[in-house]
């Protein structure tokens, strides 16, 4: 995430939709504006606010969802502002109990069939984009999109490239996909702008089991390569071959 | 438990309830029925609670049996319904005797229909509600063969109906400006509520893109905003400006831009406008939409004091002799 020292960035609070309130910590994702929506969307959702059904943090934002007829905007406004001032949110520590996780990862090929195009839109040769996705340890700085999928960065600034023009209809299960300098883990297989540049066997949603999600904000992976017969070997696994250490 | 026997299923036909709430922060939408109207139809001809799930039928339906006496109410789009000769009366409940065949055809009107059981569907729950959410892969579209179990039924009524509403045909739908709203210039989003939209036949329970005419709907921006909250009734560009509604099973969070919010009063409305008929938006002031959420929840209040009994020709009555025609006097059929 970018390490330099920004101006204050004073938060807001927006409307989402009529039933939603929209916290933001930041224009663009850093790490402490990452760190302030998951430290002010739990104290949310600690603060049990009259009216507020539920809470959750974006890559920058905390999601308010509330009953507008049983809490006005003005009120739920004045609320959020008075939890706003408690405390500096962008120094807030990150979550407890994060993990590091190496996850084995097939890059390029028909596995992954975006890598020379993500690769060219970042202005590098495939061998340094595989060299350059490999050896990112990258942090989820948020859990969204599809059932425990994580969006993790941030990667070096080359990687800031835009999302395709059109979707590509479907990644599997598993792709790792890239985009404005962010890698996605993709947890069923669902349309994507991103490009899908690594595949891995990780099961990221687990609907029938007591810990449905693997992956919590804070976590952080490194998608270690593998030769392509490897992913054949993990699919009975659902960590998908994955090594999980503690961060202390 | 008495169950309700699936003999042939049209494509794409689930168990929904009212969703899940609470995993909005693991990425899982709220998912459940696409026309919360019709739950709540359902629920107000059987008496019953609006969070007991239903079968929700995307353009058809299918053929059905149950194993015992059970009660029955249809909602949401008009579908072609009989036990076996007669014709059903759509929006009202009936009773399906054990062992007759329930068939409902294509819809008539409108996109998505709606079969109640009295009691419910109650299939196992997984994370703490009954709603298949097919792009989350919890749970699956109902299959040929399939036994669908029924909760208890405390009720006894049936031969009610409610008036079909006019939320079948697209038209008009209200939206309020979002967070990114801004993001659209005045000229687009002026050129926006200015436009005539037809649903594209893809539509599903994520979403429906709009067609129409003429140039796309770009933000300032573009490709490269940060992903950000998604709520169901966003109306997103994708890159080539070609909006997209997004229903029930949306998305968490998303990239693309959204021009508004479909108000939650007109969701249902949205979600039953049939591929090819016409979608146009218009914003809305906060308190006017606040004015429509009050109304709207006002309808759903009242929807159990709207039912009538369904006015009957005898000579279209299919058992004559099993109706209790007279207090005290039985059927001729011996129980």
């Amino acid at each position: 995430m970018n390490d330099q020292a920004t101006a204050p960035f004073v938060p807001t609070i927006r409307p989402a939709g009529l039933c939603g309130m929209l916290v933001t910590f930041g224009d663009s994702l850093t790490e402490p504006a990452n760190r302030a929506a998951l430290a002010f969307s739990a104290a949310v959702e600690r603060a049990g606010l009259d009216g507020v059904e539920e809470c959750a943090p974006s890559l920058v934002s905390a999601f308010v969802r509330f009953d507008p007829l049983h809490q006005s905007h003005a009120d739920l406004t004045a609320k959020l502002t008075a939890l706003l001032e408690d405390q500096d949110w962008h120094a807030a520590p990150m979550p407890t109990g994060r993990r590091f996780i190496r996850v084995p990862t097939v890059y390029g090929g028909t596995h992954a069939p975006q890598l020379e195009e993500a690769a060219q839109a970042a202005g590098v040769s495939v061998d340094v984009a595989k060299a350059d996705l490999a050896e990112a340890r990258v942090r989820v700085q948020t859990i969204g999109f599809a059932p425990g999928q994580p969006y993790l960065g941030l990667l070096p600034e080359h990687w800031n490239i835009p999302r395709q023009t059109a979707l590509t209809k479907a990644v599997p299960e598993g792709a790792l996909v890239v985009a404005i300098r962010q890698l996605v883990l993709f947890s069923v297989s669902n349309p994507t702008g991103w490009r899908h540049v690594g595949q891995t066997a990780l099961k990221l949603f687990r609907a029938d089991s007591d810990d449905p999600f693997f992956l919590r904000p804070g976590d952080e992976v490194q998608f270690v390569p593998v030769e392509a017969d490897a992913l054949d070997r993990f699919a009975s696994d659902p960590d998908g071959g994955a090594e999980i250490e503690a961060i202390t | 438990m008495t169950a309700l026997q699936v003999h042939r299923i049209a494509p794409g036909v689930t168990v929904q309830d009212m969703g899940r709430t609470g995993y909005l922060a693991y990425g899982l939408s709220r998912g459940g029925a696409l026309d919360r109207v019709a739950l709540a139809e359902g629920a107000a001809l059987l008496g019953q609670s609006a969070g007991l799930a239903a079968l929700e039928m995307p353009g058809a339906g299918g053929v059905f049996e149950a194993r015992d006496d059970i009660r029955i109410a249809l909602t949401g789009a008009p579908m072609r319904a009989q036990i076996d000769e007669t014709t059903l009366v759509w929006n009202a409940s009936h009773r399906l005797p054990k062992g007759a065949r329930l068939t409902i055809g294509p819809v008539t009107a409108g996109s998505v229909g709606y079969l109640h059981v009295g009691g419910g569907i109650a299939t196992p729950e997984m994370l703490y509600a009954r709603s298949a959410h097919l792009a989350a892969k919890v749970g699956a579209a109902i299959s040929d063969g399939q036994v669908l179990p029924i909760g208890p039924d405390n009720g006894a009524e049936t031969g009610l109906s409610l008036p079909t509403d006019a939320r079948f045909d697209g038209g008009a739908i209200r939206m309020v400006a979002s967070f990114q709203t801004d993001l659209f210039d005045a000229e687009t989003r002026g050129r926006f509520e200015a436009t005539t939209f037809t649903r594209d036949a893809r539509a599903n329970r994520m979403g429906m893109r709009l067609n129409s005419d003429g140039a796309g709907f770009q933000a300032k921006g573009g490709l490269n905003i940060l992903s950000e909250t998604v709520v169901p009734g966003d109306i997103q560009m994708t890159g080539d400006g070609v909006p997209f509604l997004l229903m029930a099973e949306s998305q968490t969070t998303g990239g693309y831009p959204r021009i508004g919010t479909v108000i939650p009063a007109d969701l249902a409305k949205a979600a039953q406008v049939p591929a090819g008929k016409t979608l146009s938006f218009r914003f809305v002031s906060r308190d006017e939409a606040l004015d429509a959420e009050r109304r709207h929840r006002a309808y759903l209040a009242s929807l159990p004091k709207l039912c009538k009994p369904l006015v009957r020709d005898p000579s279209q009555i299919r058992d004559l002799l099993s109706y209790q025609l007279i207090s005290g006097a039985t059927s001729g059929d011996p129980k």
